[in-house]
């Protein structure tokens, strides 16, 4: 009994010892929450601006988009990260305002399965729209056929494919054939889930493409970095120019910049189908939110350091993980935004 | 604890004490009153866990209950955009899909046990048994891979067309046929399933007592007659829990499901057709899901699998009870 005794009273010193110690060196801790398409970027931009600042430690867990809205809302994280941006319905249940910072690029490309054919095809708004409507059901139907001159296509059923998981990807691809397609903006509609009026569902980017790749025929969409990184071979689709373009950093950098001037009043502006020769069409900025008042002056700077990082330094790292950069008018009015965090 | 101490020990230094609490002491001592009450609060715990459970459920789907109501119940569409929330697609995909795997795990597995408890060699089926311990210890993920690598293309290239100019007149194979749906779901779970009906039911025919084949041999009964007539019916409780617990498995199983069933949220009378599982909606889409009334829907569908669940369990036992009434004369 006695060692014990001992042994306790040693272990409440050393406890004792070690909280008075962690307390002086102790990081200031911030945590976030939110979308996992850019959770590569994030956490390559916390670590790295951990090592430049090595007594601010951001904690980000990429529980998608709509965990990370709840957990903002309910106050448990210090910032929040969508996919999507949040409108003013939603914006009208938070207790608090929030300010949304676009933070990178993404895009969205088709991508197929067509036995016996490995080029590139090129896809118009109409022949997408209308695959995914279940309107065009053969791939040697007309719309796609016409702008495809040259290329044997078969007779045989499209299979739709789709993604099952709610995902930014779904959103920026739903909200694209919004615009284009009247019909699809009344029937379907846009979001990270949709009623799809045809196709099979496959569970994030690698559960698509194993389907497309698995199934003869098949048609589906998975996100730019994806394809890029494995090597996919993907579509090329008509922006609104007339212009078929083929998905890259650049040209989704350029669909940004053209959306810039309307950005000014409103950040959360939809950049799918964006003016611009060489703008591809389907792409969306990925959003950090952070409240509007942040009263604790250690995390206030801190945050406000970070975003000022992130929008200099930071985004030159973007492009060695496949994500496209903001265009610099993008930059400017986010630096503009930080001086609205307040007390 | 105290639990190993003699049962022989003395009446204890108390004697001073009135009678009752030296009893009570002394039954202390020797571990009854801590083995009790230890055992009551674990069993309270899985009631109150139990109940906590449908609690959180019920309160975090307030907003889709008073919307939907009934019609939750009743209505086949599911629209995040518009809001429209409807649970029977991924009703019917949750009951065809554990029901088929049932109809074929059953027999098989059943079985398989037979042959490992009452024929096989001990040492084969002591082997055979370790192997399937491993198989039902394998992640749903694995066999979520293996159902698209193996069985999708198989349903696709070579199932599919073989049940469809054989029994093509039939509803249930009727359609085109991607490899991708309701009936590859099935296979994939009755694959899952099959280990756990085969272990449980082995260990419990194995348990029938040695004097139940003996007498049952005694009377002129050959090998079979006795293993069908007089072991099977007496683990019959056994290997029913078995069918349970693989049932439980197969209405709850999300990952292998979502990955071979298509999620598609359409009621069709075709095995081949795409369809989709409460399980899987819940796992696609909770993580993205943003405005309450869309949250609480999926949240009561969580509600709606604990309802499912526990109704057919109530069926099956009821089920079990009947047989019994009837076939009861032979049983133990």
């Amino acid at each position: 009994m006695k060692v014990l005794r001992i042994l306790g009273v040693l272990s409440l010193a050393l406890f004792t010892v070690s909280v008075a110690k962690a307390q002086s060196q102790d990081p200031l801790n911030l945590n976030a929450a939110g979308a996992t398409f850019p959770y590569p970027i994030y956490s390559k931009w916390f670590n790295e601006y951990h090592q430049a600042h090595p007594n601010i430690q951001i904690n980000y867990q990429s529980i998608g988009s709509g965990g990370g809205i709840q957990q903002l809302k309910a106050g448990t994280v210090d910032f929040g990260a969508s996919d999507m941006p949040l409108n003013d319905q939603l914006l009208g249940t938070f207790n608090f305002k929030v300010i949304q910072f676009p933070t990178v690029l993404g895009a969205v490309v088709p991508t197929y399965n067509i036995p016996g054919f490995t080029g590139t095809l090129k896809f118009t708004p109409e022949a997408l729209a209308g695959i995914y409507l279940g309107k065009i059901t053969k791939w040697n139907d007309p719309a796609i056929a016409k702008e495809n001159p040259g290329v044997n296509l078969p007779g045989d059923n499209i299979v739709v494919v789709h993604r099952s998981d709610g995902s930014g990807t779904t959103f920026v691809w739903t909200d694209y054939l919004s615009k284009v397609s009247p019909d699809w903006k009344s029937q379907v509609g846009s979001n990270t889930s949709v009623n799809w009026p045809v196709g099979l569902g496959g569970k994030g980017n690698e559960g698509v493409s194993g389907v497309v790749k698995q199934t003869p025929n098949a048609i589906g969409y998975v996100e730019l970095i994806y394809a890029l990184q494995n090597h996919m071979s993907y579509g090329v689709v008509q922006n609104s120019a007339g212009k078929f373009v083929k998905a890259s950093l650049a040209t989704v950098t350029r669909a940004a910049s053209g959306a810039s001037s309307q950005m000014q009043s409103d950040v959360r502006v939809s950049i799918t189908n964006a003016s611009g020769a060489d703008a591809y069409p389907i792409c969306s900025f990925t959003y950090l939110l952070i409240p509007e008042k942040i009263a604790d002056t250690s995390k206030r700077d801190a945050i406000k350091g970070f975003l000022n990082w992130m929008l200099s330094t930071g985004q030159g790292q973007v492009e060695s993980l496949d994500y496209a950069r903001l265009p610099s008018a993008v930059v400017s009015l986010n630096m503009k935004h930080i001086s609205e965090i307040q007390p | 604890m105290s639990a190993s101490s003699s049962p022989t020990l003395p009446s204890g230094p108390y004697p001073a004490l009135p009678g009752r609490v030296r009893h009570f002491v002394d039954r202390l001592r020797r571990g009854d009153e801590i083995a009790h009450v230890v055992t009551v609060i674990f069993a309270a715990g899985v009631i109150l866990i139990t109940s906590l459970l449908v609690y959180v459920l019920w309160v975090n789907s307030s907003a889709s209950r008073h919307t939907f109501g009934w019609k939750f119940f009743t209505t086949s569409v599911w629209d995040p955009v518009f809001e429209h929330f409807g649970a029977l697609p991924f009703l019917y995909g949750t009951v065809v899909t554990s029901m088929v795997a049932l109809i074929l795990a059953v027999p098989l597995g059943v079985g398989a046990a037979i042959f490992l408890a009452e024929l096989a060699p001990p040492r084969l089926s002591d082997a055979l048994a370790f192997v399937i311990d491993l198989l039902a210890a394998v992640p749903s993920v694995i066999y979520g891979v293996l159902g698209i690598f193996v069985v999708v293309p198989f349903v696709r290239d070579i199932l599919a067309p073989f049940l469809q100019s054989t029994l093509g007149f039939l509803p249930i194979f009727k359609g085109p046929s991607y490899g991708i749906g309701l009936l590859t779901a099935s296979l994939v779970l009755t694959i899952m399933i099959v280990p756990f009906i085969i272990s449980v039911s082995r260990e419990v025919l194995m348990a029938v007592p040695l004097d139940q084949r003996e007498a049952a041999l005694a009377l002129g009964a050959t090998r079979w007659e006795s293993t069908i007539r007089v072991v099977v019916p007496f683990a019959r409780a056994g290997i029913t829990g078995s069918i349970f617990l693989a049932m439980a498995r197969a209405l709850g199983e999300t990952m292998a499901v979502t990955m071979v069933i298509g999620n598609d949220p359409k009621i069709t009378s075709s095995l081949l057709a795409p369809g989709y599982t409460i399980a899987a909606v819940i796992a696609n889409e909770f993580t993205e899901a943003t405005g309450t009334l869309y949250l609480h829907a999926l949240i009561e569908l969580g509600l709606v699998l604990f309802l499912v669940t526990f109704i057919l369990n109530g069926l099956a036992r009821l089920l079990i009870v009947s047989t019994e009434q009837r076939g009861g004369a032979s049983n133990a």
